[in-house]
């Protein structure tokens, strides 16, 4: 009962604090003329209210859901990765080599081939930093927002040099984007009519693998353990080293995976760059790090979180359309509500840890015990 | 090649470093520091850009430059409060609360400016303040003597940083406070209250960072900053959260971003090749790390909220 | 009976003639058009964007249409979706104001025959028949201040700062190298394309930098070029401005600026649309058709022979006898 109590009051708080900073949000609103009321209700309905909303918020969170699931992965680690951007960048430009030099081959066999070697282009791009960091110290945290930086002026050379459209040469207009991508490795449209394609169901695999990941398999303990703690790690014999290599390079690989859905489920089926990387992820490498951490790190958390988080944007272009409020509000909102709610789990902590003394005293079954281990582990 | 070694190039190219490292410098010191007393600030492009922003409406609306720095300054300060609100008060997991105050300050700035300006109007720059007698020498006056007074003050910050760290007692306070807070604690420094000042000058600095951005180029516009602030972030770690490292870090990436600029005025980068160009400082900045032996590590409780026991 | 008859072949002729004659005058007597435009940048960033809108709002003035506006979308992923969300609220006219968009609208405009589109700035109409392209032969301009560029310069040194060479920005500096070099073909123009739209103090630099190296003309395009006429302004460099008017960035050292007139071209859109052209053709504002037009900023000294000069350059272009090349 004090369990369901507790986890009650856990949902509770943080959704005060949402409630909090949607009422500046409302009075943001006001002040600039909007109605505020007419302002959310169009973007919940734009978002959730039918089904091209909620096909469009699915899609939105593809990329979200999929960074999020591999900062999961390497925040465990205790490795902090803000090179998501850079990665998803890198994963989408060698899937793009991969689909425009593999020859023709039918769908079944080309997009898993495409989308393994984005998968791979992101990990080798987050295992260079986990290797700096690793063999030479170098922190992670710098050496990800430099790689992010090196990875997007690859990218701008590439589309404007190598792999440009041979009609842009024709025409004279060297737009940045590569021929259309063959037909074979368009995803595949989940439903007649609306946007949301088969990246979603892989983004939905690719959490659920994460958790079996980290919780099922030896190697996720081994990553847990050493974000737990380096040195009991290395006292106990596991390769840390590695295993810090191995957390950046799972973490890249999830996004690069989500950098090359981005290319094959994108409108217009080519990868195309206006020169900066937001440009193209959508700051997705970033409101990823968000998602997760909304979700307590739990790649099956982020799930929700991903769909929250997506309906938002969605919301916010469909806000600007319908009520002409720059997305840039929205923006600021979100930024509030992470404050907020992070701010608030102090709250529910606090009255957590006040109703954890009961149990310990009253109850010394396992159930004590397996709560004090969920606590730590989540 | 001969054009880059001429010396009214080379002049250029150093004066022009040191100008695009200084917004650099004066967030990162006041990351370093925020750092260094172990708490981590990833909101410092969001603080850069609601201070430059500050500074660009009030210097609109006023006229008075200093004005709007003092506005960036006060900006920042405020942000820091808030966030050290948030960050010891209510221990907050520091890696996310700060972007979401980046989060914030990009889309606060970007709305005002919408609704409050709407179409740009330009601000005039400070004026160049060449330093009497110094100015004057051969190369290394226009070098160094001839900027504004900002690029003055965020190099004169540097030394005066390193003394407070390391021979003050609030310096001591904060190094304690960064490694070991329980025994700072013991021994009756009050954590909050050194985190909360760290914070404040912190973010005020980087306030002044924007400010200083703005006012420079003489406008505002959406994201004026660029990510700016996160590289000044990546710097930090570069300087081995010390205000000498800072400053060589950012003049490493300065310089470097300078001659680059430099090559493609003077048409020696083929234009093919010029997006490789433009990832050269932050492939140097990395490389130069790994050479340098790395014998720094950082604060040992840097992003730990501390909780009296 | 041969009377009455005439009559009613009158009245029949008449009676089928009016609904023609209604459609025709359908933008005037109610029927509203729909427009949307997706554009990359802000609505106020004195450049690419802001010209496409203060064009669809000249054009409002004086036709009956309703607009809706979705700025900001540089994301490409995001556009796409504003455009065809738009197709399907049942616009009329949407509007893809970025060359980066053309993949997607090639996707798009298929799913949407009922729909017009228009894709600028471009000259592709993807062979599809609900889509026109549109694009500004910013280098006839280009071309003219160019030639006003060369005869400033003291120094023999022209600077010119880019985003990406490409489109719109590439046709325009192309133009203008063209015209200082048939000027006077010693005159020195250092290009620089920053790489980015978007990033102002880059291009701030990247203006000192030319300065530096002994540039006193500038010139420059795409929206983060206000970073560099703020670097011109604090060295007194002349600026040659285009797509919008931006003397007021730097009056004291804006020569003139190519202002586009997207109006031109709009207008032509819209009254095709009624008549039911949907799509096909390939529209451009030009120095000849007014849409694109040399403003001079007259706080500015300039000295009689160079404006001279530049009112030759575009007698010449617009009667063919200057050939400004591709």
């Amino acid at each position: 009962m004090t369990f369901l109590r507790s986890k009650l009051i856990g949902l509770l708080i943080p959704l005060c604090a949402v409630l909090g900073a949607l009422l500046i949000g409302a009075i943001m609103l006001g002040t600039i003329g909007a109605n505020p009321i007419k302002g959310y209700g169009t973007m919940i309905s734009a978002a959730f209210g039918n089904m091209e909303g909620l096909s469009n918020t699915a899609v939105k969170s593809i990329p979200l859901l999929l960074v999020g699931v591999g900062i999961c992965i390497a925040f465990r680690a205790s490795v902090i990765n803000i090179g998501g951007e850079g990665q998803m960048v890198m994963g989408a430009l060698l899937s793009t080599i991969a689909a425009l030099s593999l020859p023709d081959l039918p769908s079944v066999l080309i997009i898993p081939l495409v989308l393994i070697v984005g998968l791979v282009g992101g990990a080798l791009w987050g295992a260079i930093p986990g290797a700096l960091k690793a063999y030479f110290n170098v922190s992670e945290i710098l050496s990800t927002i430099m790689l992010n930086i090196v990875a997007v002026q690859i990218m701008n050379f590439m589309l404007r040099g190598p792999l440009i459209d041979p009609g842009e040469i024709e025409r004279g207009t060297r737009i940045p984007q590569t021929a259309r991508l063959p037909g074979t490795t368009d995803l595949p449209i989940l439903m007649e009519g609306l946007r949301m394609h088969a990246g979603f169901i892989i983004a939905l695999l690719a959490a659920v693998g994460a958790y079996v990941l980290l919780w099922r398999t030896s190697l996720g303990f081994r990553l847990r353990s050493v974000g737990f703690s380096r040195e009991a790690t290395r006292y106990a014999g596991i390769p840390v080293r590695r295993s810090i290599i191995t957390a950046l390079a799972f973490s890249g690989a999830m996004a690069g995976l989500a950098g090359a859905i981005l290319v094959f489920g994108s409108e217009s089926h080519r990868m195309v760059t206006d020169g900066s990387s937001t440009g193209f992820t959508g700051s997705a490498g970033f409101n990823g790090i968000v998602v997760a951490l909304f979700a307590g790190l739990h790649p099956l958390w982020s799930i929700p979180s991903a769909l929250l988080f997506g309906g938002m944007l969605v919301g916010a272009n469909a806000l600007q359309r319908a009520l002409q409020v720059p997305s840039a509000l929205i923006i600021a909102l979100n930024g509030l509500i992470v404050v907020f709610v992070v701010g608030s789990e102090y709250f529910s902590h606090r009255s957590q840890r006040e109703r954890e003394i009961e149990p310990i005293e009253t109850e010394k079954s396992t159930a004590t015990t397996t709560g004090a281990m969920t606590k730590t582990g989540g | 090649m001969d054009d880059l070694f001429t010396s009214t190039i080379l002049i250029v190219t150093v004066a022009s470093g040191i100008r695009l490292a200084t917004p650099f410098l004066l967030a990162s010191l006041g990351e370093a520091l925020g750092q260094r007393s172990g708490v981590l600030n990833l909101g410092v492009d969001g603080v850069m850009l609601l201070g430059a922003f500050g500074a660009y409406y009030t210097v609109l609306k006023t006229g008075n430059l200093f004005y709007g720095i003092w506005v960036g300054v006060f900006i920042g300060a405020l942000v820091g409060i808030f966030y050290a609100f948030i960050t010891v008060n209510l221990r907050a997991q520091q890696g996310v609360s700060g972007i979401g105050i980046y989060l914030f300050g990009l889309g606060m700035s970007d709305l005002l400016f919408q609704k409050l300006v709407g179409t740009p109007r330009p601000i005039l720059p400070f004026p160049t303040l060449e330093i009497p007698i110094l100015s004057n020498l051969a190369v290394i006056g226009e070098m160094f003597f001839q900027h504004s007074l900002i690029v003055y003050i965020a190099f004169l910050l540097v030394p005066v940083a390193t003394f407070v760290i390391n021979r003050t007692t609030y310096g001591m306070n904060v190094r304690a406070i960064g490694e070991n807070p329980e025994a700072a604690d013991s021994l009756g420094v009050s954590v909050a209250a050194v985190r909360y000042s760290t914070l404040i000058i912190g973010n005020s600095l980087a306030g002044l960072a924007g400010a200083a951005l703005a006012i420079e180029l003489g406008i505002f516009q959406q994201n004026l900053t660029n990510a700016m602030g996160f590289i000044a972030i990546a710097l930090v770690y570069f300087g081995a959260w010390r205000p000498l490292g800072v400053m060589a870090g950012s003049l490493v990436f300065g310089l470097i971003a300078s001659i680059v600029l430099q090559c493609k005025t003077l048409g020696l980068i083929p234009r093919s090749a010029s997006d490789l160009a433009a990832m050269a400082p932050a492939i140097i900045t990395i490389l130069a790390l790994v050479f340098v032996a790395n014998r720094f590590r950082q604060p040992e409780a840097l992003t730990k909220p501390y909780i009296r026991g | 009976m041969r009377k009455i008859d005439s009559r009613m072949v009158l009245i029949v002729v008449l009676a089928l003639a009016v609904p023609f004659m209604t459609a025709a005058a359908a933008n005037a007597a109610g029927k509203t058009l729909k427009i949307a435009i997706v554009a990359p940048s802000a609505s106020n960033d004195l450049a690419f964007t802001q010209s496409i809108v203060d064009g669809i709002n000249a054009v409002k003035k004086e036709r009956n249409i309703e607009v809706a506006v979705t700025d900001g979308t540089f994301v490409v992923e995001d556009a796409a979706a504003a455009i065809r969300d738009y197709a399907k609220q049942g616009y009329d006219l949407v509007l893809a104001h970025g060359s980066q968009y053309g993949g997607s609208l090639k996707e798009i405009a298929p799913d949407f025959p009922k729909t017009a589109f228009a894709w600028g700035t471009a000259a592709d109409t993807f062979g599809l028949a609900n889509v026109s392209s549109y694009e500004a032969a910013s280098n006839e301009g280009g071309y003219v201040m160019g030639v006003m560029a060369a005869m400033l310069s003291k120094k023999g040194s022209i600077g010119i700062v880019g985003p990406i060479e490409v489109g719109d920005a590439k046709l325009y500096v192309d133009g203008f190298i063209a015209g200082a070099k048939a000027q006077n073909s010693k005159i020195r123009t250092n290009v620089n394309y920053i790489g980015s739209f978007s990033d102002v103090a880059l291009a701030a630099e990247a203006a000192r930098a030319h300065m530096s190296a002994g540039s006193d003309v500038l010139t420059g395009t795409a929206q983060m070029v206000v970073g560099a006429i703020g670097a011109a302004r604090s060295k007194k460099a002349a600026w040659f401005g285009t797509q919008a008017n931006q003397t007021e960035l730097a009056p004291e050292i804006v020569v003139a600026s190519q202002v586009y007139k997207w109006e031109v071209i709009l207008r032509q859109i819209v009254d095709d649309l009624d008549k039911g052209v949907m799509g096909g053709k390939k529209y451009a504002i030009t120095l000849a058709n007014d849409g694109l037009v040399i403003e001079f900023n007259s706080a500015y000294k300039l000295p009689a022979e160079v404006k001279q000069a530049g009112l030759d350059a575009i007698k010449g272009i617009k009667s063919g006898s200057i050939k400004v090349g591709q």
